[in-house]
């Protein structure tokens, strides 16, 4: 016969295992902006995006308010395409808004800056699927290098 | 030259065969007819003896493991002034890796030798034999409710290990060597995403789970019934499970976050 004892241990024992997923799932992983959330997508040409992953975040001011959501490359002009996945919470950013490649610290992730630009008559909102007209390319730290030598020669 | 052929023949046949058994006895326990109103109280006594009592070396085992990553992600991160990604390597190396693999590794030593040992003797002593002549399928009322147990406790268990070890890397990274508490969790959190890391991680100790104790459970019924034959299918066991385990670990994982 069972005892109640053994019902008990097991009982707690689950209870134990649900609490280390909800943790898990809750406090570590942080399921923060990601797919789960309704998103609308915008669109930004770069010359060069550096070491930009997808998932990297798009913030604005630091506030993460998106995800990368693809990068690919442009079939006629050759340039990355990055396309933003940006939470429905934050809208009605003006077109005159710009989008840059940053790091964080001095070696650190590069994520994308969003800059919201000024908004007066005639300037509409970027909607679903628009491009970001605006772009900076990312920082290459071998190109600054390269830059500074070459100033420093013609001296 | 054409006995040594008879040879590696004749070892290849016996192979083969075992696996044979190992499915047989699989499709006899889990998927012919499930009976789960009658089975449940035998599945709860065996998640005790499995997973219950299985909790503390893991639980242990965990804080532990969290404790030393951290002190030793922490002597290499400093150098770089990273101290502040202790807590995505912490997390991410117990989510993916270690909390599925070393709790396999664990329940393997601890619960799996258990039950190998348990249903040899009872082969041993003919208590299988006496079940069917009861006509009580030893399938079902003995493999089956063990066979899920572990399936079942497992993956709790390497959830449990994770956290704890988190936690463990906590005490050492935040409260001791003085990494910001703040940034040991946000930083965590900001590279910790839910499907890719904690999922994958279970679906890993899903699988580690079932491999493990379909070996521990197959070996016991079909150990040679004598005091040696139990000895070496508890061996076999340990020995087994820990390959396969280590072996899909690479598998998994190359599919997981191979590309």
């Amino acid at each position: 016969m069972l005892s109640r004892k053994i019902e008990l241990l097991v009982g707690l024992f689950v209870a134990v295992a649900i609490a280390a997923g909800l943790m898990l799932s809750l406090y570590v992983a942080n399921q923060g902006i990601s797919g789960d959330q309704e998103t609308y997508q915008l669109k930004a040409k770069f010359d060069n995006i550096g070491g930009l992953k997808v998932r990297s975040a798009v913030k604005v001011g630091g506030v993460v308010i998106g995800r990368v959501a693809d990068i690919s490359l442009d079939k006629k002009n050759f340039t990355p395409v990055v396309t933003l996945d940006i939470s429905t919470k934050y809208q009605d950013f003006p077109e005159t808004s710009s989008v840059a490649i940053l790091t964080s610290g001095l070696l650190g992730e590069q994520y994308i800056g969003l800059q919201p630009g000024f908004s007066f008559d005639g300037i509409g909102t970027l909607k679903d699927g628009d491009f970001v007209e605006d772009t900076k390319s990312a920082l290459v730290l071998e190109d600054l290098i390269g830059q500074f030598l070459f100033s420093k020669n013609k001296d | 030259m054409m006995q040594s052929l008879v040879h590696l023949g004749r070892n290849a046949i016996d192979r083969i065969s075992t696996l044979g058994r190992a499915a047989q006895l699989i499709w006899g326990a889990i998927i012919a007819v499930p009976q789960p109103v009658k089975n449940t109280p035998l599945l709860i006594r065996q998640m005790y003896v499995v997973g219950v009592q299985s909790f503390l070396i893991v639980a242990v085992s965990g804080l532990f493991i969290g404790m030393v990553m951290a002190l030793q992600s922490y002597t290499v991160l400093i150098d770089y002034g990273a101290e502040d990604s202790l807590g995505p390597m912490v997390a991410l190396s117990l989510l993916r890796e270690l909390g599925p693999v070393v709790t396999a590794l664990l329940f393997a030593g601890r619960a799996g030798s258990a039950l190998t040992a348990e249903i040899g003797l009872m082969k041993a002593t003919e208590q299988l034999s006496s079940l069917e002549m009861m006509a009580i399928d030893p399938l079902r009322r003995i493999i089956a409710p063990r066979f899920w147990a572990g399936v079942l406790t497992m993956p709790m268990l390497a959830l449990i290990f994770s956290a704890i070890g988190i936690l463990g890397g906590k005490f050492v990274g935040v409260d001791w060597l003085g990494v910001d508490q703040g940034s040991y969790w946000s930083v965590m959190q900001a590279s910790v995403e839910f499907h890719q890391d904690v999922v994958n991680g279970f679906i890993k100790s899903l699988v580690f789970a079932a491999v493990v104790t379909w070996i521990a459970v197959f070996n016991g019924y079909d150990c040679e019934p004598t005091s040696e034959g139990i000895s070496a299918a508890t061996t076999k066991t340990v020995v087994h499970s820990s390959l396969a385990v280590l072996g899909l670990d690479f598998i998994l994982t190359a599919l997981m976050f191979g590309l």
